[in-house]
């Protein structure tokens, strides 16, 4: 045997099987294993957010975790935002509000922007700057993305209401 | 990364086995923040993972009002963090582990990690040390109990010995009349190591007019993270004043023995020492008179 | 909804009737971005890819005995081992060589050796270890002032100082000394009431792109070469490639991959030429992505510096002269920015006497590279501190201050140029009348400060062509790498040029193999230089286009125009044809119409574009904590193509500029190791530390471009360490004179440590 392990788990809501040596880190796995290029190696430490996932709903960064530890669990990538009907809100609304430059941080946030409108649909100003502190971008300020955020909270609150009601 | 086995075992018998034969080869692998960061760099080497994350003994946070809190050495602090009951009763390691890292590091880092980790800036520690938490150690030979204060012994080394893991860590039932704070200082707004933490806490005697116990740590300022003993001693039946703080503070400080690094001074950190020592007595005695302290983090 | 501040319409005087440009549409590529699709440096693959990795120097300077690579060689997975010996005999200029892999010495920590293709890349990482290298340390000079003196030690025997003079005759670590004199300095300080001296250090700080280098290389059987990299310049990077393995250009194919972030620091090439050597080595692709590590140590950040700035003035407010000192750490390779920092160190002011000396000085560090607007930070920095101590001196507000002193058209810059017409007098009256100029602090503990600053955009080479398609619609091909919304600015001239509406306009950045030479896309040259390209292939377009109409009217070309709504002749005024319908008729009218533009933008004289910022901080004065609440850019940038862009660009570089004057920096030990190659301590600003930045637009149009479109993007980190030193001026009472103004420092300028 060369060492690898067979991890199965359900991928951007498909179940995915794949074997990785222990030392490769979900990221690795990701890119070079599943061909999911969308998320992104910046620092591989934890330092810089490029590389965020949700794992079983939490936000993480995918360079400190091994692909072997997510067997039996769920990832969702940047590739698994948008839906059948086009583009998830957030991503609309990063376009819409010119939240990116060089889009490099851009799947990163996306899903740390994610994971918080999951838990928060109406977040203020300070929670979402703290929330994405971990996701550095070096190209827009960062005010854009803080506000595409809102609006983005702004339109899901407003198709929940729609759903709810219809 | 060298290549290494992973082993996720279900039962603490089977994570202590694999631990005692691979001996210093395996390490423990909770939220990977550190461990992974350091293989990486080459600083630690292991031929054999035991993920640890799947044993029931290390995943509980149960809160007691007579036990006090069990954290499970695996449990991420966002767990901790988002408990009712750990906000309602522990404010003080609330305001230590909501600090660590980011959102995405707080989703797997662990207080068993931090704490193993051992780095003297870890923010957890002080905080645990001044709610005086404990430790429980196991082996193949079974438990021991190693007080917080006393669990890390330089940068990087703990009390951990060959087959031993870090099971749990139990922080006594609040006491009332009693408030904890812990501050940092930090040059960004998140996501930094501290230059200088300190925790504070303090009980007041029952008319609220003196201070019936009070306990300092001081984290960054010394090879491990450390109980003032002196200056927590200090405040011990005085009234709550300025000036009592502020000698506090200055015991604090004296038994600060602070490095310069590419992260703080050694006369920045001494001088930290003395204003958040301060500000965390300010923050413990407004909780402890049942009040929250205002939002400003050091 | 009340429309945010900002995005308010851009101060200008004068009336526009243009359709595309001024307008916001989404950005070419954003979907993709937000897709996860976009194809960045490291996400390119291919069948049987191999993984480059590099071995580094431990040391900063040493001599290197001997490399044995035997061991890696032989090591399962791996492919090939490469060293400087695998490059051609005598290819390239011998520094350039030397910093692809080392040749007899090592002059940083980092500083590449050796490489390996393996299987995987923790394959090439473990063979790593296996090269055996021996090397007699040496002991490194870390510090420019250090290095220049005589008994330095030298990190190259062969480098002689450039002057005025010529080229001195014994070995020094000054690469070169450059001056610049305009009237006489020592009359002008003599004349002076007030002087003020002061002399600041600033570190080398990284660019900080989220994206490290990453480059694959493929040979084909016919002996070309392709190469997929991220980059802000494939021809620059095919250049350097057929230097060093040469190759003649035509058989290297160079494809810009979308880029992370560059910032400068991608306008240089680190990983190409090794990622060609493996891979011709192992008769496979490689792909070499860089670490983090590796970008924070081994390529080039921005040079630190050592300023000492003297300034002159008279009491009636005028400054009369000036006199500045720059020594600049070029890294382990001559080509510091000192000449870019010489050039803008006084260019805001008229000043009549002034002199100016810079120095490009070695050290063992990483060669240094550019970083947006290079040069000019620290060089603000210290002047404006001193300007803004010569206003107090002398009772003047600062903002008046600088209007009093500032250049205009036709003003002769110390470095020789007349400006043509810029808004540096509009630019500051904008500020004042700005309501955060006069707004209330709000709290204790708080300071305004204001800065002024200056980026002279270079035009550079650039070529586009446009082709028609049958149904009106265009396809736009362009070299420039696509940074800042560029690509969408060059489509948006060219759209307006051929009167269509954006979305009728495709635009791809193109390969080398598939346009012509075209420069880097950086020193805020693309929308302006490339723009021009754009327009004249537009031009040509529709020239092209008359004459079909020409043919098809029967009628004389000279009496058919186009307004970018129709094609009419005067020969008859019943006869008109939209660009669409003209369009279908070209087969029918002699075939597909394609133009082309291929400009040298620098025949042009050069522009600028000025910027003046104020900053509000707040101190916590217990522990030097800095929190910028609240910051004014206000910035000419001539036509604002897309308004956004430009908003983009100064809120981008505002927040790098925070970064730099607050919390970054490349810090050094004393053996040269770098002490914080990581994103926790090489401190990027995060969400929490950057406030709103709200840009306004000042639009003096540049009169040599078409739409008076300025080169904009790189200002906007100029002013800003400046600005915040003259706040903490205000609640200190201290000049700051060191980058980064950590809170340390903060505390010993105070005194309180």
């Amino acid at each position: 045997m060369d060492g690898k392990v067979r991890v199965q788990a359900t991928i951007n809501g498909q179940p995915v099987e794949f074997l990785c040596e222990p030392r490769q880190s979900l990221l690795e796995c990701l890119r070079d294993i599943l061909g999911l290029t969308g998320t992104k190696e910046g620092c591989s430490d934890g330092n810089c957010g490029a590389c965020s996932v949700l794992l079983n709903g939490r936000l993480v960064n995918s360079c400190l975790v091994l692909g072997v530890e997510i067997d039996g669990g769920e990832v969702t990538t940047v590739e698994g935002l948008a839906g059948p009907d086009g583009l998830h809100p957030l991503q609309q609304a990063f376009i819409d509000h010119a939240a990116l430059q060089c889009g490099y941080c851009t799947p990163g946030m996306l899903l740390a922007a994610k994971a918080l409108l999951d838990r928060d649909p109406d977040p203020s100003e300070e929670r979402i700057r703290q929330w994405l502190a971990g996701n550095l971008c070096r190209c827009t300020g960062y005010d854009r993305i803080v506000r595409a955020v809102q609006d983005a909270a702004r339109r899901m609150r407003r198709d929940a209401d729609v759903h709810a009601e219809g | 990364m060298k290549p290494f086995q992973y082993r996720a075992p279900t039962l603490l018998s089977e994570a202590l086995s694999l631990l005692a034969s691979a001996g210093q080869r395996a390490r423990a692998l909770a939220g990977g923040t550190d461990l992974l960061v350091q293989m990486r760099r080459g600083l630690i080497s292991a031929d054999l993972i035991v993920d640890v994350k799947k044993v029931f003994e290390l995943n509980r946070l149960d809160f007691d009002p007579s036990d006090g809190l069990t954290i499970g050495a695996a449990v991420p602090l966002c767990r901790i963090c988002e408990s009712p009951e750990v906000a309602r009763h522990y404010p003080g390691l609330v305001d230590a582990l909501s600090i660590i890292g980011s959102v995405a590091v707080r989703s797997r880092a662990t207080v068993g990690g931090n704490l193993c980790n051992a780095a003297p800036s870890a923010d957890s520690i002080p905080a645990l040390i001044v709610h005086g938490a404990i430790c429980t150690v196991a082996s193949r030979e079974g438990t021991r109990q190693v007080p917080v204060a006393r669990f890390c012994t330089g940068p990087g080394q703990t009390v951990l010995g060959p087959g031993e893991l870090l099971v749990s860590v139990r922080v006594p039932p609040p006491r009332p009349r009693a408030g904890a704070r812990y501050l940092r200082f930090t040059p960004r707004h998140e996501m930094d190591i501290a230059v200088v933490g300190v925790a504070a806490w303090l009980e007041l005697s029952e008319g609220l007019t003196t201070i019936a116990n009070a306990r300092i740590a001081l984290g960054a300022v010394a090879p491990t993270p450390l109980l003032a003993v002196e200056a927590g001693a200090s405040l011990v039946g005085r009234t709550p004043s300025a000036a009592a703080f502020a000698e506090a503070a200055a015991l604090a400080q004296r038994v600060a023995a602070p490095i310069s690094d590419v992260r703080g001074t050694a006369a920045q950190r001494r001088h930290l020492v003395g204003i958040l020592t301060r500000r965390a007595l300010e923050g413990a005695l407004q909780r402890a008179r049942g009040a929250e302290p205002d939002g400003r983090q050091g | 909804m009340s429309t945010p501040r900002d995005e308010r319409k851009p101060v200008t005087d004068e009336p526009v009737s243009l359709r595309v440009i001024g307008t916001r549409p989404p950005l070419y590529g954003a979907v993709d971005k937000v897709l996860g699709r976009a194809v960045f440096g490291a996400d390119v693959s291919l069948p049987e890819l191999l993984h480059g990795k590099v071995l580094r120097s431990p040391h900063a300077h040493a001599r290197i005995l001997s490399v044995d690579t035997r061991r890696a060689e032989g090591y399962p997975g791996v492919h090939a081992v490469v060293t400087a010996r695998d490059l051609p005999e005598g290819a390239g200029e011998q520094f350039e060589r030397d910093n692809t892999l080392a040749g007899d010495k090592v002059l940083y920590v980092g500083h590449p050796i050796a490489a390996i293709a393996a299987e995987s890349p923790h394959i090439a990482e473990e063979a790593l270890a296996l090269i055996d290298v021996q090397y007699e340390v040496l002991p490194p000079v870390l510090d420019v002032r250090r290095a220049m003196q005589a008994d330095a030690p030298l990190l190259h025997e062969t480098l002689r100082t450039w002057s005025l003079a010529g080229q001195a005759a014994s070995p020094s670590n000054v690469a070169e000394h450059l001056q610049h004199v305009k009237g006489d300095p020592e009359q002008g300080f003599a004349e002076a009431d007030v002087i003020v001296e002061r002399s600041f250090t600033t570190t080398m700080v990284h660019q900080g792109y989220i994206e490290p280098h990453a480059s694959t290389a493929l040979w084909h059987p016919d002996g070309s070469l392709t190469v997929w990299t991220c980059t802000q310049g494939a021809f620059p990077v095919r250049e350097h490639l057929s230097s060093l393995l040469d190759l003649p250009m035509a058989r290297i194919r160079v494809v810009p991959t979308e880029i992370g972030g560059g910032f400068g620091g991608k306008a240089s090439s680190y990983v190409d030429v090794v990622a060609a050597l493996l891979a011709r080595k192992a008769g496979r692709p490689v792909k070499v992505v860089m670490g983090r590590d590796e970008v924070l140590k081994a390529t080039g950040p921005t040079p630190g510096t050592f300023i000492r700035v003297r300034m002159g003035a008279r009491r009636d407010g005028r400054i009369v002269a000036a006199e500045a000192e720059l020594c600049y750490e070029a890294g382990a390779y001559p080509g510091s920015s000192v000449g870019s920092g010489a050039d803008t160190i006084f260019a805001c002011y008229d000043i009549p006497n002034a002199r100016v000396d810079g120095y490009d000085v070695v050290v063992n560090k990483p060669k240094t590279s550019s970083y947006r607007a290079p040069g000019a930070t620290p060089a603000v920095f210290a002047v404006e501190q001193v300007v803004d101590e010569l206003a107090e001196r002398l009772g003047i507000d600062p903002l008046d201050f600088r209007l009093l002193n500032c250049a205009r058209e036709g003003t002769r810059r110390v470095s020789g140029q007349p400006y043509p017409r810029v808004g540096f007098a509009e630019v500051l009256q904008a500020a004042k009348a700005h309501p955060h100029y006069s707004a209330p602090l709000g709290g204790p503990n708080r300071g305004r400060g204001i800065a002024f600053g200056y980026w002279g955009n270079w035009a550079g080479q650039s070529c586009c062509t446009i082709s028609v398609n049958a149904d009106g619609t265009v396809s736009l091909l362009t070299g420039s790498v696509d940074v800042s919304g560029a690509l969408t600015g060059i489509a948006m001239q060219a759209a307006e040029e051929l009167g269509l509406e954006l979305r009728q306009v495709q635009a791809r950045v193109a390969d080398t193999a598939s346009i012509g030479y075209t420069d880097v896309s950086a020193g805020s040259r693309t929308t302006f230089g490339t723009g021009l390209a754009a327009i004249e292939a537009a031009r040509d377009v529709i020239a092209q286009m008359r004459a079909r109409a020409a043919r098809l009217w029967g009628v004389p070309v000279e009496t058919v125009s186009y307004d970018r709504v129709v094609f009419t002749t005067s020969v008859d005024p019943t006869k008109r044809l939209s660009f669409r319908e003209l369009a279908a008729q070209l087969s029918a009218t002699g075939g597909p119409v394609m133009g082309r533009g291929n400009v040298d933008g620098d025949v042009l004289r050069r522009g600028g574009a000025p910027g003046l910022h104020i900053a509000d901080v707040e101190l916590d004065p217990e522990t030097g904590k800095v929190t910028v609440l609240r910051y004014t850019a206000v910035q000419d940038v001539g036509r604002a193509v897309h308004p956004g862009n430009v908003e983009g660009q100064i809120k981008g570089g505002v927040a790098q500029g925070i970064g730099w004057a607050l919390y970054e920096g490349c810090f050094y030990g004393e053996d040269g190791q770098l002490l914080n190659p990581t994103l926790l301590d090489n401190k990027l600003p995060t969400a929490m530390d950057i406030p709103v930045v709200e840009p306004v637009i000042v639009e003096v149009p540049d009169p040599v471009h078409p739409y008076g479109v300025r080169g904009a993007g790189e200002t906007p980190i100029v002013p800003v360490a400046g600005a915040i030193a003259n706040a903490l001026y205000r609640i200190t009472g201290r000049r700051m004179e060191r980058l980064p103004m950590t809170p340390a420092y903060v505390l010993e300028r105070m005194g309180v440590i």
